[in-house]
């Protein structure tokens, strides 16, 4: 329809909505309710003698829990990382056109999440009890005293740190690896057929087509299991490895036979790395999101 | 070879489960030469497109493109099964546009354009990137170099969908009902395309339901039904004077 000048002339200039807006008197009787919540279980909590304050200002920062608190993260991340990257590894087997993958895949995963990590953690502890060494190459044949292989003994002061690392990263790969797989069962079967009719091999087609795809759906729940994980680490003791944040809060606890303080202390440090990883997860959730989000239309 | 057809299909048969899509395709395309197939959907048209290019296999006749089976390697009168790395070597050669214009969301139009370069034929970065950017300016798109395909319209999507095909340089292009998930307005840009493309004596399968473009720009239509070829010719012939029922009820539905 043309309009004609003398019909734009006449149109309303633009005027902006002038309105009394809905009123919310529920919010803010909830909003006070908790604020006073809140605040009546701070004051009780400054002044309750159990929480021993003064403990818990003295031990926060003290070295041995400053150090207990790097183990702890230190076990974090690597367990995460080698679970990370075996998880991708088990969740491409699992699609790969060789029915011997496949299988290896599901059985590890079977096991490794079929039962408890705590459990698996005491059997680890118990490795060198099972095995006293362990042997690459092809064994029974041998001239004289030379071994197609080589030889390694599980002394029985094997690293309690790195059999903790091994018994977090293999259970968590199994999660990892169905975390991935769903990743990848979510990138459309499009994108193979395109990146294969461009001539690309199966595992280029993978690794820079599908993969980076499935990294938007793989990240947030893999943000929540490095949070559990975190919190996993205070399982170690069952190796038994007790250097992480909460065994070395107990043992410290013992000395002074309060466990409270010690337990805000190992509290604290918990909630402290979790909210860093919050933060983390916010900005590599945005860098995967691209091609996604309105904002990222034009690379800059 | 110079004389062979560019791609020959004798007696190609192809089922899925129980349901046989291909009763015994017979074609061949030759070389510059553009063919239209036409027909209803579930006629068997983008199955047989797919298995030219090993997208699916056939269970059996032979199919062959600038000579060399696909999927198969002959040897001493014997039919061996391609590695991965030949098969995917085989299927550079053969470029494909799909309906759905299946882009890579997470690259931009440009490195759309250039995965295949640096991927598979390893060209340096900065080659492909000339590259890109002139197949870009080809089919018109060259300042949305750095959008990705979800800021992209339909045909614009489409467009560069087809420079990333062209830059393998193929031998033969195969279209997959290019401009059906487009909306009308957008279907001419991409037709224009593909027509210049035809015009530079490119080899083109198009499955399209665009009588139009068949009529203007093919040099022979082929009408599928039930997964046989029921009549082929030149598009004149095939779309304005059909023998076949079958055919004369589809034409009288779609024109």
């Amino acid at each position: 329809m043309l309009l004609s000048p003398s019909r734009l002339m006449a149109q309303p200039a633009k005027t902006s909505i002038k309105a009394v807006p809905l009123r919310h008197p529920f919010r803010w009787a909830a909003a006070l309710y908790f604020v006073v919540l809140a605040a009546a279980f701070l004051l009780d909590a400054f002044h309750r003698s159990a929480y021993d304050w003064k403990s818990f200002r003295k031990y926060i920062f003290e070295a041995r829990v400053f150090k207990a608190a790097g183990v702890t993260l230190s076990l974090t991340i690597i367990s995460m990382f080698l679970a990370i990257l075996l998880g991708i590894v088990l969740a491409v087997m699992r699609r790969s056109p060789n029915p011997v993958f496949r299988n290896v895949s599901w059985v590890f995963i079977w096991i490794f999440r079929g039962t408890p990590v705590y459990v698996q953690l005491v059997f680890w502890g118990l490795l060198s009890t099972i095995y006293h060494s362990f042997f690459i190459g092809i064994p029974d044949i041998h001239f004289g005293h030379f071994y197609l292989g080589v030889h390694f003994p599980i002394s029985q002061t094997a690293s309690l740190y790195w059999l903790a690392i091994i018994g977090l990263s293999l259970n968590e790969a199994a999660y990892m690896a169905e975390i991935v797989r769903a990743g990848l069962l979510s990138v459309d079967t499009g994108q193979e057929e395109a990146a294969e009719s461009l001539g690309m091999s199966w595992w280029t087609t993978m690794r820079f087509i599908v993969i980076p795809q499935a990294m938007r759906i793989i990240i947030p729940p893999t943000g929540n299991e490095i949070i559990s994980m975190l919190k996993t680490t205070s399982l170690v003791t069952a190796v038994p490895l007790v250097t992480d944040l909460y065994a070395r809060t107990r043992n410290i606890s013992d000395e002074i036979y309060n466990p409270i303080p010690l337990l805000m202390v190992a509290c604290t440090w918990y909630l402290f790395f979790t909210t860093i990883l919050m933060f983390v997860q916010y900005f590599v959730e945005k860098r995967f999101a691209r091609g996604h989000s309105p904002l990222s239309g034009v690379q800059s | 070879m110079t004389n062979s057809p560019m791609v020959s299909a004798v007696e190609i048969h192809k089922s899925f489960g129980s349901n046989e899509v291909l009763k015994g395709i017979n074609l061949e395309v030759n070389k510059g030469e553009v063919l239209c197939l036409i027909g209803p959907s579930g006629s068997g048209k983008s199955t047989f497109l797919r298995c030219i290019n090993h997208l699916e296999k056939i269970d059996s006749g032979r199919l062959s493109v600038d000579g060399a089976i696909i999927g198969y390697r002959e040897h001493n009168g014997k039919l061996y099964e391609l590695k991965p790395s030949e098969a995917a070597k085989q299927r550079s050669g053969i470029g494909m546009v799909f309906q759905r214009f299946n882009l890579f969301p997470h690259m931009t139009a440009l490195d759309n354009v250039t995965s295949g370069m640096i991927r598979v034929q390893s060209i340096d970065k900065d080659t492909a990137t000339k590259e890109g950017m002139a197949l870009l300016d080809r089919v018109g798109l060259s300042e949305k170099a750095n959008h990705y395909p979800a800021h992209l319209s339909g045909g614009q999507q489409q467009r560069v969908a087809i420079a990333r095909a062209l830059a393998m340089k193929p031998k033969l292009m195969l279209f997959d009902e290019p401009t059906s998930a487009l909306d009308p307005e957008l279907v001419g840009e991409v037709l224009d395309v593909m027509k210049g493309l035809a015009q530079s004596g490119m080899t083109m399968l198009v499955v399209t339901h665009e009588m139009g473009f068949a009529k203007e720009v093919a040099d022979s239509v082929i009408f599928m039904d039930n997964g046989v070829v029921v009549e082929s010719g030149k598009p004149s012939d095939v779309l304005n004077n059909p023998q076949h029922e079958r055919t004369k009820s589809f034409l009288s539905k779609v024109i």
